[in-house]
C-alpha cells in the first residue's frame, strides 16, 4: 500500500515532465506500445468500474487503436478488449512502456 | 434431461428437508461469459421475463428438471462485473444472493457463470460471491476456444484453490450439463461453503473491528461493516452514518485510494491461483483482432456500420411491409367478418370496431418487432453491437448520450417500440431515460401515411427547378425537424432533468463469435410474448375507450342502420359529430385554431393519438367517404380539398396542411409507445411526461409554422 500511494503522488505532482521516471497516463501511451498500471486514481466510482473490469496495479497493458472519430480508445488489459475514453484513460497511470506488439 | 444415471439414494435427512420444496437457484456472472445460453439450456422454452418491482432491471427465471426427477426454479441474474451495487443491475444481483428480493427466497445456491478464455477478469465476481451465504458452483465456459488459444486451465486445482465444484460445460452442445445438475444438488444439500474473507490493513482492520461492536463479530457482521465502510450507499441510521463517514475520513487521511483496499485484496488471491491453475501456450493471432481491424478501421468502420444500418432500416421500413399489411388485411377481413355474421348493434360494433380492430393494431407490430429483435440479437451475440458503441460513441456524446444509443434511436425511425425496448443495452439508466424520451422523434413508419395524404393533397406535382419534388423535400424536411429536436431535446435533457456525472465508458469489446440460433429464437420469442403481452393490453384498453368516445351518445336508435354504402357512412358521419369524439373536436377547436385547425381536423387529432395513420381513417369519416379510404385514395383527397369551414373559406390550405405535417412530427401520438415506456421505465411518470412534453412542442412548432406562414403572406 505505501508504495503505490508514493508512486500516486510522484505521478500527479509530475504533470510538468510525464516522462519523468517512465510515468504517464495510459491515453499517453503511444498506439501498439503495452506497459503496466502502477496507479489508477480519479473519482471513485469511476476508478472502481475500471478496476472491476481489470484495469489493476500491476496488470499489463496496451493500447490497441483509437475509434474511428479519434476516441474511444480500444486497450487491452491481460487478455481482454475494452473500449475506454480518453478522459478516462488519463486517470491511469502506467509505467515504461515496454515493447511493441505490433 | 438425461436418465442413464441413477439419482442418488435419498436417504439423507437434509435431503428429505428439502426434497419437499422446490431449490431456488441463481444463475450469475459477466456479460459476454456465456451465461445466456447456459440459461437456456437448462430450461428450455420454459422461461418467463419480468421486471424486479420499482425497477426496470428484468427478471429472467425458468424451470430448471435436475437429475432425479427434481426441479429447481432458476433465476438468471443481470450480467455483472461486480457486486459493489453501483449500478442498479449489481443492487438487485446483491439483494437476491442475500434473499432480500420482493418475491423471491434466498437462494439454495449459484451458479456462477466463468469464461475460460478470461479467467482473471472472471473470477473477480466469484471472489465477491464467495463472501456471501449462498454456495456456489462455477460453470467453466467457453474451454473450448480457451484450448484454440492456447490457454490450458487445471480445472482440478482451480477447484482446490477456491474450494467450489468447478464444471466445464459446453451449453450448446449440452456438454456437463448432468455434471453441473448433480454438482448443484449436492451444493444445495449441504448448505454453505467456507466464505472468503479478507485480510486488510492495519488501520482498516482497526476500524472495521471499532464499527463491529463487542456483541456481533462473525463473517456476517464483517460483510456488513465492509458493505457499509466500501459501498456506494450509506446506512440509513443517523447516527450509524455518522460513524462511518468519520472511519472513511480517517482512512482517507492515511491513504487517498483506501477503498480500493478490498479490491486489490481480491485481485491478489486472484492473482496467486491464475499463477498456479493457467498455463499459456504461445498465442496464436486471433481473428478477432483481424477482423477488428477492418471493422473498427478509421475509413471502413463507419462505411461498414452505415451498411449494416442502411440494411436494418430497408428490412425494418420496407420488407416488413408485407407480413404487415397482411395482418392488416387479416383483420379488416375479420372485423368485416363479424359486420356480416353477427346481427346489427352495439355489441357488434364494439367487437368489430373496438376490440378486433384494437387487436389489430396491436399485432401488426409484430413483424417490425420480430426482424429488428432478430437483427438486434445477431449483432449483439456475434458481437458488433459493441463495435458499433464504440465508433458512435465520440458523436452520441456530443448531445450527452452514450455510444449504445445509436442503434435504438436508428431502429425508431421504423417505429419507436422496437427501439425503446433496444435501449436496454443502454446500462445507465440516465442515458437510457434520455434515449427514451427522444426516440418517438424519429419520423417513424406510422407517420408517412399523413405525410402522404397531406402530399397528395396539396403538393402533388409541384416541382423546383423543374426536377426536384416538393413532395420528396418536405418529407425530408420533416424526418430532419425530427432529429434536430432530438439532439435539442436531448441536450437540454442532460443538462436538467436527467443531469449527472458523465458516466464512464468502460466497455468490453468481446471476442467476435458465431450466434446461437436457438438462443436468438428464444431472444426473439420472449421479446414478441412479452409484447404483444404487457403493451396488448393497455393498447385493448385504449382502443375500447376510443371507440366509445366516437360512438356515444348515439344519434340513431339501435337496429335503425342504414343499408347502402353510401347511407352507413353518413350515418357513420353524422354519429361522429354528435359523439363525445365530435364534441371534443369542437371542444377544442379555439385551442387548436391557431394552428390552422377546425374541429374535424381535431377529431382527427384526437383519434390520432391512439397510433398516427389512424388520422387518415378518422377524416375519411368526418368528410363522409367511408373508413375503407386509405391516403391515396382520390375521394378523400377531392374531399380534403373541397371541405369548408362556415364562412366559405377552404379548410385546408398548402399552410395547414405544413402545419399538420409539423404537429405530427413532433406529437407523441402513439398509445403503443406510451405503453412501451411505461413497461419499460416502469412509472407512469415518465410517459406522462413524454406526451405532455412532446406535444407542448409539436403544439409549439406548429403555431410558429402557421402564424408565421400567415404574416409571410402564405395560406
Amino acid at each position: 500500500m505505501e508504495s503505490r500511494s508514493a508512486l500516486t503522488v510522484e505521478a500527479a505532482t509530475d504533470s510538468t515532465d510525464p516522462m519523468r521516471r517512465g510515468l504517464r497516463s495510459l491515453a499517453e501511451l503511444p498506439i501498439g506500445f503495452s506497459a503496466r498500471i502502477v496507479a489508477v486514481n480519479g473519482a471513485s466510482h469511476i476508478a472502481r468500474r475500471l478496476m472491476e473490469m481489470g484495469f489493476v496495479p500491476g496488470a499489463p497493458v496496451s493500447v490497441v487503436r483509437q475509434a474511428p472519430f479519434g476516441d474511444p480508445l480500444e486497450v487491452r488489459v491481460r487478455s481482454c478488449h475494452l473500449a475506454v475514453r480518453r478522459a478516462e484513460a488519463r486517470t491511469i497511470v502506467v509505467g515504461d512502456p515496454q515493447s511493441f506488439i505490433g | 434431461m438425461s436418465t442413464t444415471f441413477d439419482s442418488p439414494p435419498l436417504t439423507n435427512d437434509a435431503d428429505l428437508r428439502t426434497k419437499r420444496r422446490q431449490l431456488t437457484i441463481a444463475i450469475a456472472g459477466n456479460p459476454n461469459a456465456g451465461k445466456t445460453s447456459l440459461f437456456n439450456a437448462l430450461t428450455g422454452l420454459r422461461q418467463k421475463v419480468a421486471n424486479y418491482p420499482g425497477v426496470t432491471v428484468e427478471r429472467k427465471e425458468g424451470i430448471w428438471a435436475l437429475e432425479g426427477g427434481r426441479t429447481a426454479r432458476l433465476i438468471d441474474l443481470p450480467g455483472l462485473y461486480s457486486l459493489d451495487a453501483s449500478s442498479i443491475d449489481e443492487r438487485i444481483a446483491r439483494d437476491v444472493l442475500m434473499g432480500r428480493a420482493r418475491g423471491l427466497p434466498a437462494p439454495d445456491a449459484i451458479i456462477a457463470v466463468v469464461d475460460a478464455t478470461n479467467l482473471a477478469r472472471n473470477l473477480y465476481l466469484i471472489t465477491q460471491l464467495l463472501e456471501y451465504e449462498p454456495p456456489v458452483v462455477i460453470a467453466l465456459t467457453m474451454v473450448d476456444m480457451a484450448e484454440r488459444r492456447g490457454i490450458d486451465i487445471d480445472v482440478q486445482r482451480l477447484r482446490d484453490l477456491l474450494g467450489v465444484p468447478v464444471v466445464p460445460v459446453v451449453a450448446p452442445q449440452r456438454r456437463g450439463l448432468n455434471e453441473l445438475s448433480r454438482a448443484v444438488s449436492e451444493a444445495a444439500r449441504h448448505g454453505a461453503t467456507k466464505r472468503v474473507q479478507w485480510r486488510l490493513s492495519e488501520q482498516a482492520e482497526r476500524e472495521i473491528a471499532a464499527l463491529c461492536g463487542d456483541g456481533e463479530a462473525g463473517p456476517a457482521a464483517r460483510r456488513r461493516v465492509m458493505e457499509e465502510l466500501y459501498g456506494e450507499e450509506l446506512p440509513p441510521d443517523q447516527n450509524r452514518r455518522a460513524l462511518i463517514l468519520a472511519a472513511r475520513q480517517r482512512l482517507q487521511a492515511h491513504d487517498p485510494n483506501w477503498w480500493q483496499e478490498p479490491l486489490l485484496a481480491r485481485y491478489r488471491f486472484i492473482e496467486r491461483i491464475i499463477a498456479e491453475v493457467e498455463r499459456t501456450k504461445e498465442a496464436k493471432r486471433d481473428l478477432t483482432m483481424a477482423i477488428d481491424s477492418v471493422i473498427t478501421h478509421r475509413f471502413f468502420g463507419p462505411l461498414i456500420l452505415a451498411a449494416i444500418m442502411l440494411l436494418v432500416f430497408q428490412t425494418i421500413f420496407a420488407w416488413a411491409r408485407v407480413p404487415m399489411d397482411l395482418i392488416d388485411g387479416a383483420f379488416g377481413a375479420l372485423a368485416q367478418a363479424v359486420h356480416a355474421y353477427l346481427p346489427p348493434g352495439l355489441f357488434t360494433d364494439l367487437l368489430a370496431d373496438g376490440i378486433v380492430a384494437g387487436v389489430g393494431s396491436v399485432l401488426v407490430f409484430l413483424p417490425q418487432i420480430t426482424l429488428l429483435f432478430l437483427f438486434i440479437t445477431l449483432l449483439e451475440d456475434s458481437g458488433y453491437m459493441a463495435r458499433a458503441a464504440f465508433i458512435m460513441d465520440r458523436l452520441m456524446r456530443g448531445v450527452g448520450l452514450h455510444g449504445k444509443a445509436f442503434v435504438p434511436l436508428l431502429s425508431s425511425f421504423a417505429c419507436a417500440i422496437p427501439g425503446i425496448m433496444a435501449t436496454r443495452t443502454i446500462e445507465n439508466q440516465k442515458d437510457r431515460l434520455a434515449t427514451i424520451l427522444i426516440a418517438p422523434f424519429m419520423s417513424c413508419s406510422a407517420r408517412l401515411p399523413v405525410y402522404t395524404l397531406m402530399i397528395a393533397a396539396f403538393f402533388s406535382d409541384r416541382r423546383i427547378f423543374g426536377f426536384l419534388s416538393v413532395g420528396a423535400l418536405l418529407i425530408m424536411a420533416m424526418y430532419l425537424l425530427g432529429i434536430t429536436v432530438a439532439v435539442c431535446v436531448a441536450w437540454v435533457l442532460k443538462r436538467t432533468i436527467l443531469r449527472g456525472p458523465t458516466p464512464p465508458l468502460v466497455m468490453e469489446l468481446p471476442p467476435y463469435r458465431l450466434p446461437n440460433p436457438l438462443t436468438i429464437l428464444q431472444t426473439i420469442w420472449s421479446r414478441a410474448w412479452l409484447f404483444v403481452r404487457r403493451a396488448g393490453t393497455v393498447i385493448l384498453a385504449i382502443s375500447i375507450i376510443l371507440w366509445a368516445l366516437a360512438n356515444f351518445p348515439r344519434v340513431a336508435p339501435e337496429g335503425d342502420r342504414a343499408q347502402t354504402v353510401a347511407d352507413r357512412s353518413a350515418v357513420e358521419s353524422e354519429q361522429l359529430k354528435h359523439s363525445f369524439a365530435g364534441r371534443l373536436g369542437h371542444l377544442i377547436e379555439p385551442v387548436i385554431a391557431p394552428l390552422g385547425f377546425d374541429w374535424q381536423m381535431g377529431i382527427g387529432l384526437i383519434s390520432s393519438f391512439a397510433a398516427r395513420e389512424t388520422l387518415v381513417s378518422t377524416l375519411s369519416i368526418v368528410y363522409n367517404v367511408g373508413r375503407e379510404a386509405d391516403s391515396s385514395s382520390p375521394s378523400l383527397i377531392e374531399a380534403i380539398r373541397k371541405a369548408r369551414r362556415p364562412d366559405g373559406r377552404p379548410a385546408w390550405t398548402p399552410l395547414t396542411a405544413i402545419s399538420m405535417m409539423v404537429f405530427f412530427v413532433l406529437a407523441c401520438q402513439c398509445m403503443s409507445t406510451v405503453a412501451v415506456v411505461r413497461r419499460e421505465t416502469n412509472s407512469w411518470r415518465w410517459p406522462i411526461f413524454m406526451v405532455l412534453y412532446m406535444t407542448a412542442l409539436a403544439y409549439a412548432a406548429a403555431f410558429i409554422t402557421y402564424q408565421g406562414g400567415r404574416l409571410l403572406g402564405f395560406g
